[in-house]
């Protein structure tokens, strides 16, 4: 049988996978009572999962955190929020599909929400353009976001993208001012706003759906700068030397706690979200729910100083006067 | 046909014009030979060609303020490497190393002063100093320098020259984008002119935030200014950048820029349009 997509270091556990899945397999065609080995089998998965992810190197978080089937925005979308009806398009120029956005209820709240959308197979990262924005997906994201400070209701914005995308249209259209825009303008917000790394945070691209009250990232996602191969290929002038970069960014989600950058880190399963959507997506659910009550009984203009003050001690200097 | 074609030549060391560079400077527009305290008068544009070279911070504050009137704030402000970072050498020695080069703490001058009267907050970044990159210090000093025009009502001038963040403060460089732009969220809800100055190079995470956000933004003449640096881009879509691109004057034509001026013209440009859009300053009271 063909494997499922996996990355290296899980392996073993891809084995003990098939081998549960032979045995099932026998046990239905022969009709035998496998019950026994199939709890060992299961007992030895699980353990494998527990100290394999528990141990995981930086360049490995970064690995399970593009993992191709670790959830995306519109997987959580589904599981976490009701009556979700997405909005499209900049009014300028296009809809840009690695960009969703739109209308959702949580616990019967209307919510605002946004993310990144990366495509699972080639036809659909084509499309999703594997969620890496053009200025027009900032600039509906900013729209949507205008439109929940309109009506007085909470954005929750998702994060997961290798950055936003380099291209000549791109820079025509200005990547750059439209990311610089929605940092202005988000920091300006007066509704609650709390944005989730769930994958990958790559850079400015991902920063622009992130100048939040609370930054909530899920156990096995990345932040950073950069990422690991632009890193090494600068600084180490190869790629190669990605798992240098990778250590030396700080880029995991219990060093964004360290840091002070990210406020709130969501456990994942034992075998990361890829292995449980539904259990991930629950306990997100109930830390969107926790942060947003939290966010909710402030009134706004303490909220929004409480953002400037929480960004603008951002950052690590002396001073020698 | 080819009979008008020049005689091929190789180029020999003997056609090199090896020019003592304390007193003259070769330009890299045009390659005429500049005598280097002409080229320091004029503002550090070739005469010939009009290249733009790349300045210390300091002459910009010879521009944009009157003279004497700088006056420093921040100057010990210094990286604090909150990684502990090592590449292939320590972030504390390339710091160190550019603090040498440069006299300066880090990749960013500020300061308050008066352009024809009129009190300004200013920073000027400097690209000697790590590629002008933004960490800690610069996004900062650019915020206290923000919170000062806020509070002192002065309209904010900066001038940038960057690669962008700086990766080896980590997510701290890149948090910095959204610190310096929160300050100008408040700026612009207060009415506070903000004017960005871009200038040769300025990319990445520095276009990405305050450089891109003026109410005027003024790019000097065929300035590289973009969001991703071209190489990247170039091994991104796998096909050659086409001549003029991302360079002040294809920002102009594709609606990013307000202007593109020569550098001589533009302490000229800042004064007009304060004029328009800032009141005059009336004498401040003889005892207060």
């Amino acid at each position: 049988m063909a494997s499922m997509p996996h990355l290296e270091f899980e392996r073993d556990m891809v084995e003990v996978q098939e081998q549960i899945e032979k045995l099932l397999d026998v046990a239905e065609r022969k009709g035998i009572d496998v019950s026994g080995e199939l709890s060992e089998l299961r007992r030895k998965l699980e353990s494998l999962r527990a100290s394999t992810y528990r141990n995981l190197e930086p360049m490995q978080q970064v690995q399970v955190a593009r993992h191709p089937r670790r959830p995306y925005t519109l997987d959580y979308l589904d599981r976490i929020f009701e009556d979700f009806i997405e909005l499209h398009g900049d009014r300028s120029f296009r809809d840009d599909a690695a960009v969703v956005g739109g209308w959702a209820s949580v616990n019967g709240d209307s919510v605002m929400v946004i993310g990144h959308q990366k495509g699972r197979d080639m036809k659909e990262n084509l499309h999703r353009n594997f969620g890496m924005p053009h200025p027009e997906g900032y600039r509906k994201a900013l729209r949507l976001m205008r439109m929940a400070e309109k009506f007085g209701r909470p954005v929750i914005t998702f994060i997961d993208t290798p950055g936003a995308y380099p291209g000549i249209g791109a820079e025509k259209r200005g990547q750059a001012e439209a990311i610089a825009m929605n940092l202005r303008e988000m920091a300006r917000l007066r509704i609650p706003l709390i944005s989730v790394v769930i994958g990958e945070g790559g850079s400015g691209g991902a920063l622009a759906l992130g100048v939040t009250d609370r930054i909530l990232m899920l156990e096995h996602a990345v932040y950073s700068v950069i990422s690991p191969e632009g890193c090494a290929a600068i600084l180490w002038r190869s790629a190669e030397h990605r798992g240098k970069a990778a250590d030396a960014l700080k880029l995991t989600s219990s060093d964004l706690l360290r840091l002070g950058v990210a406020d709130d880190v969501i456990e994942e399963p034992a075998g990361g979200a890829h292995s449980d959507w539904d259990a991930t997506a629950a306990s997100l659910r109930q830390a969107i729910l926790r942060h947003l009550g939290e966010l909710r009984s402030m009134d706004s203009e303490t909220r929004r100083r409480a953002r400037w003050a929480k960004y603008g001690q951002m950052g690590a200097w002396s001073d020698n006067d | 046909m080819a009979w008008f074609r020049k005689p091929k030549k190789p180029l020999t060391s003997d056609d090199r014009r090896d020019v003592p560079s304390d007193v003259f400077e070769k330009c890299e527009g045009c390659g005429e030979i500049l005598y280097r305290e002409k080229l320091s008068r004029n503002l550090h544009v070739c005469p010939e060609c009009g290249h733009h070279f790349i300045v210390p911070a300091d002459v910009y504050v010879r521009i944009l303020t009157d003279e004497g009137s700088f006056e420093e704030m921040d100057p010990g402000l210094r990286s604090a490497d909150p990684l502990d970072f090592t590449d292939l050498k320590p972030y504390r020695d390339r710091v160190r190393a550019a603090e040498k080069k440069t006299s300066r703490g880090d990749a960013l001058l500020s300061g308050r002063a008066t352009l024809e009267g009129v009190p300004i907050a200013l920073a000027v970044m400097d690209f000697a100093f790590i590629g002008g990159s933004m960490g800690s210090v610069v996004g900062e000093k650019i915020a206290r320098a923000g919170r000062v025009a806020l509070s002192e009502e002065r309209p904010f001038l900066i001038v940038s020259a960057s690669g962008g963040a700086r990766m080896m403060e980590g997510i701290y460089s890149l948090m910095q984008m959204a610190k310096t732009s929160a300050v100008l969220a408040e700026l612009h809800e207060a009415g506070i002119p903000f004017f960005s100055i871009l200038t040769h190079p300025t990319t990445g995470g520095v276009t990405a935030s305050f450089a891109m956000l003026g109410d005027v933004n003024i790019a000097e003449p065929r300035a590289l200014i973009g969001f991703a640096g071209p190489r990247v881009i170039e091994e991104t879509i796998k096909q050659e950048l086409p001549d003029g691109f991302q360079r002040s004057e294809f920002l102009l034509e594709h609606g990013m820029v307000d202007r593109v001026a020569d550098r001589r013209e533009l302490r000229e440009l800042v004064v007009r349009l304060l004029r328009h859009m800032w009141a005059p300053t009336t004498p401040e009271p003889a005892e207060r």
